[in-house]
């Protein structure tokens, strides 16, 4: 981007420093009403039930202890099991990691084609699949479980992360091709002369370049797929959920005293792994929001 | 080297015609150059060399192969492109030989190729670079290394100069004329500068709208240009157009300069390839190029090619070696090349002269030019 | 030229023919899958669903053809799926409202070139990295009404103050908002920093050298020329609404008793939950015009754009 914008309360005159120290003010104050649900999470997680009953949302921990963790993770209980959520935990990544490596794969190649390969109707072809990214999941759910049944995969993992690379590939292919599309034409002319063909061209020439945009779509379905909850809770079995189902269903069990610091350990340890995948490649996070928000 | 031989070619986009059947000879180590205004359709006509693009009919040869359905890689020619299309992710030597690996060609043989045409294009020092650590002039330099080191039978060229500055441009315009003086393989040169397509050329294409409007030495081109495009094409400063109305006054037949309110001059135009009795009382339009209008002809007794015309100076725009004045000749904004000691100022009035030995008359219907048509 | 030759350049011929034909079809073949599955699962599944919510199939599909009869009912019989329209429109007006006015406030004050903009930033956008379930539980704690929010304000001193969005069956659509506008604020703040940046820097100072305040600078420069932002961010604040459901699910379950339903937890419950097949059909084809309703013009001027621009 060439130059920053270039207005601002100058830091001139009194009133504009007063200017200054207020916009400071609001946008501090703006953080911190972002920030306390989470410093709510985390301080009542690692309170006890006594020590919540007696304090308040912000009150300091009298004693800091991580039993609710240990609960969450090992025997809270979703519905009538009490093993925690760390099979839930796992289910979520043995659904995200093929889901999210096989429709980052396809989308490549798809995004490939729309930019670099039109033929006749490809173009017509490609709006033809972008309704994908916009349609209310509700109009396929019924369909879709009918589907699963008869392919013999309701209920399992294998089923869910199927759906996911289904509907996750308009979006990947939507991604890849706006990024290839900035690649200029004329490397693969010069690479069309020089003898590569379609798949050597997308080896040598396009593949190499692809980097952000692999970071960006792969974040961007992770963050999705480890966050659905509509799919799971449609497609998924007592024993395959996703644990953001196995958190609402901690949060919904009425069985029992109402446990609020294992809801939150729970709430944030069904959080986390997309959270740190933020704060890691924050970057490619927000590319891949706005991206993806232009059309959709 | 190899001959290349297009036949009425045809190309559509859509609905849209690009290029409107087109025929070119090229011969055997034969430097052309193909010239026209953006959007002409020069690029495609290029791909379709290539074979990047299909053609909708007509016919390519190059050598004595019909290669309309081979394939871009099997048609032994080599591109450079305006944009150069270097592979960003290669360093300059993976770009060199990207093409020869494809083809399998032997790995010390590569490594001698990329030597000599680095030597060659003086890149050596670059092998190890990406392009994007390459100044404009040397990304230029590898764009054709690129293509040199594949020894094809035909270059294409799409507007190789046109993204480095001025000074560089020139510079690069010759070596790649040296260059051809030396490998004599047969080129096809795209650009829209036409003083690119006169220095460089053997023969220049000129084209519009998808037609090649004439095809012919720079020379010819510039001296006896077919029509009113390639007439206002070619030359910088463009040729003058001034529209008249042919007349007989006594004996001959010519047209009149109006330069003032008052002041008009009677142009006899007689010439043994030139007559004009066919169009009197009809509307011309007269090229004049601007160095023939000036200041410096000898007036000599008896030359019945040299008229006097006084004009008020207008503006002036010195170059250096020649002086342009603007004048209205005819309610048409005239451009005369003439010697910086005689140029008048603003609002004075010249004495100029017009060579009428060279003067195009066009028709201003067709837009051809009337009269031998070499 | 021998017959023999001619035969052979004839053979050459078709071989290369046959080639390019196969190698135009690569790229036809690497999109067929993508086709097939969309082809299926989404227009043919739609297109089932449409099927379906004219039948009167139950548990089971069933079918017959019953016309109008599921939509009849559902504008007509059904109370609630007007709480979940009506709470739908509620929930889509303030969201996006509050949404977009905090965001662009935000997004001007980043602007100003504030130190530690990397940091706000950060802080600003992590809600949307997470989970509507995580942010669901997380804020139906923070308005329990007995230890949440009511609990602190009260301790604080303000012993009368009450806070029972969550279990008022009038107002509890209004906490749903409130998490809903945590959560996407930083995204609409991303999307307007984006859009400030991308202004024509010498507008700005043109109509500063033209001596304009900086108020009327942002109130009749600045502020205008982001409107395809304020497009783009409506669209998307919409098509979030129209989707709504894990918020819900975690926030309020759509309760007390029905009154935060909305149609996307409406079709679940009754396409799921009670085994009323064709009327959940019928909800979803509804929320399925809906949306394209708002999208198909949308796309429209936007691809058009593209093309125009290009
Ligand atoms: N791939 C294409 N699809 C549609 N139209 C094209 C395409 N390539 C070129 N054109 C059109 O063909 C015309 C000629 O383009 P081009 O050959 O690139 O012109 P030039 O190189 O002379 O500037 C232009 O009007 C251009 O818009
Ligand atoms: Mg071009």
């Amino acid at each position: 981007m060439p130059g920053k914008m270039n207005v601002m309360v100058g830091e001139k005159s009194p009133g504009m420093i007063a200017g200054r120290i207020i916009v400071y003010t609001l946008s501090i104050l703006a953080a911190v009403y972002f920030l306390i649900p989470f410093f709510v999470m985390v301080m009542t997680s690692v309170k006890t039930l006594e020590d919540i009953k007696s304090g308040n949302l912000i009150s300091w921990p009298r004693e800091f202890t991580l039993d609710a963790w240990i609960k969450a993770w090992d025997s809270a209980c979703t519905g009538i099991n009490c093993e925690g959520v760390k099979g839930y935990f796992f289910n979520s990544i043995l659904m995200v990691v093929p889901s999210v490596a096989i429709s980052t794969i396809i989308g490549a190649v798809n995004g490939y084609v729309f930019s670099k390969w039109r033929f006749k109707g490809s173009e017509v072809l490609f709006t033809f699949l972008l309704l994908g990214c916009f349609i209310p999941f509700q109009i396929i759910l019924l369909p879709m479980s009918g589907m699963l049944g008869w392919l013999k995969i309701s209920q399992t993992i294998f089923g869910l992360a199927l759906v996911h690379i289904i509907y996750g590939l308009s979006f990947t292919s939507l991604f890849f091709r706006n990024y290839y599309v900035a690649i200029p034409d004329e490397i693969i002319k010069a690479a069309k002369i020089d003898g590569a063909g379609f798949f050597r061209i997308f080896w040598k020439c396009i593949l190499p370049v692809s980097a952000p945009i692999f970071m960006v779509v792969i974040i961007w379905q992770t963050t999705q797929i480890w966050n659905d909850f509509l799919f799971g809770v449609a497609f998924s079995g007592s024993e395959s959920q996703p644990v953001t189902v196995a958190l609402n269903n901690i949060v919904n069990t009425t069985t029992g005293v109402k446990e609020y610091n294992v809801d939150m350990a729970a709430a944030l340890i069904a959080g986390l792994p997309t959270l740190l995948v933020y704060i890691i490649s924050g970057k490619y996070f927000l590319r891949g929001l706005t991206a993806g928000a232009v059309k959709g | 080297m190899a001959s290349l031989t297009i036949t009425d070619i045809r190309k559509k986009f859509g609905s849209q015609e690009v290029l409107k059947g087109i025929s070119l000879s090229i011969n055997a180590s034969e430097f052309v150059v193909l010239v026209g205004p953006s959007g002409c359709g020069k690029s495609t006509l290029l791909n379709l060399i290539a074979g990047l693009e299909t053609i909708n009919s007509g016919e390519i040869k190059i050598g004595d192969d019909v290669v309309n359905d081979v394939q871009p890689k099997d048609r032994n020619i080599a591109m450079v492109f305006q944009s150069y299309a270097l592979y960003p992710n290669m360093n300059v030597e993976k770009n060199l030989s990207f093409g020869l690996e494809t083809r399998k060609v032997p790995r010390d043989e590569i490594k001698k190729t990329v030597d000599h045409v680095a030597n060659m294009l003086q890149i050596s020092e670059l092998l190890k670079r990406k392009p994007a650590e390459l100044s404009g002039g040397q990304r230029q330099r590898v764009a054709m290394g690129r293509a040199l080191a594949r020894d094809p039978a035909i270059f294409l060229f799409d507007e190789p100069l046109s993204n480095l500055d001025a000074k560089l441009r020139v510079d690069m315009r010759t070596e790649i004329k040296m260059l051809h003086q030396r490998i004599k393989t047969t080129i096809v040169y795209v650009t829209h500068d036409q003083i690119e397509a006169m220095t460089l050329a053997d023969r220049i294409a000129i084209m519009k709208d998808g037609v090649i409007q004439q095809f012919d030495t720079p020379q010819q081109v510039y001296d006896n240009p077919s029509n009113l495009f390639v007439a206002g094409f070619i030359g910088s400063p463009s040729m003058n157009f001034i529209p008249c109305t042919v007349i007989k006054q006594n004996e001959d037949t010519g047209v009149i300069f109006k330069t003032g309110e008052e002041t008009s001059f009677f142009i006899p135009i007689k010439r043994t390839d030139l007559s004009l009795t066919e169009w009197i009382d009809k509307d011309v339009i007269i090229g004049v190029r601007p160095e023939q209008i000036a200041s410096g002809f000898h007036l000599q007794e008896g030359n019945k090619q040299i008229h006097e015309i006084m004009c008020t100076v207008q503006v002036l725009e010195p170059t250096g070696p020649d002086t342009l004045v603007f004048v209205n000749i005819n309610d048409t904004k005239v451009t005369c090349r003439v010697n910086p000691l005689d140029a008048k100022q603003p609002g004075e009035n010249m004495k100029l002269m017009v060579d009428i030995s060279k003067v195009l008359v066009f028709d201003p219907d067709t837009k051809m030019r009337i009269g031998n048509v070499a | 030229m021998g017959k023999e030759t001619s035969k052979a350049n004839d053979k050459k011929l078709r071989n290369i023919k046959f080639r390019n034909r196969l190698g135009n079809l690569i790229p036809k073949i690497m999109i067929a899958p993508t086709f097939t599955v969309s082809l299926v699962c989404v227009y043919g599944f739609i297109l089932w669903t449409i099927w379906i919510s004219f039948t009167s199939s139950k548990i089971l599909p069933k079918y017959d053809f019953v016309g109008f009869e599921q939509y009849n009912i559902l504008f007509t019989q059904e109370p609630r799926w007007w709480v979940a329209s009506l709470n739908l429109f509620i929930f889509s007006g303030l969201f996006i409202a509050i949404c977009i006015a905090l965001g662009l406030t935000l997004a001007i004050f980043i602007d100003q070139r504030l130190r530690g903009e990397g940091v706000f930033r950060t802080i600003y956008l992590y809600p949307m990295a997470l989970s509507f379930i995580v942010t669901g539980t997380a804020w139906r704690w923070i308005m329990n009404p007995s230890l949440g929010l009511e609990r602190l304000v009260q301790q604080l001193g303000f012993s009368d103050f009450t806070f029972r969005l969550l279990v008022e069956s009038n107002v509890a659509i209004y906490a749903v908002v409130i998490a809903a506008v945590w959560q996407s604020t930083g995204f609409m703040f991303a999307l307007f920093i984006a859009g400030l940046r991308g202004i024509d820097n010498s507008i700005i100072k043109a109509a500063q050298i033209d001596g304009a305040s900086l108020k009327k600078i942002y109130l009749r420069i600045i502020i205008p020329s982001l409107r395809p932002v304020f497009l783009s961010a409506v669209i998307i604040l919409l098509h979030l609404s129209i989707k709504c459901f894990d918020l819900v699910m975690a926030l309020t379950s759509g309760g007390p008793g029905y009154s935060t339903d909305m149609p996307a937890t409406f079709m679940y419950a009754f396409a799921f939950n009670r085994g009323r097949l064709a009327f959940g059909a019928a909800s979803a084809v509804i929320m399925f015009i809906t949306v394209m309703a708002i999208i198909i013009p949308y796309l429209y001027t936007e691809l058009k754009g593209t093309r125009n621009a290009r």
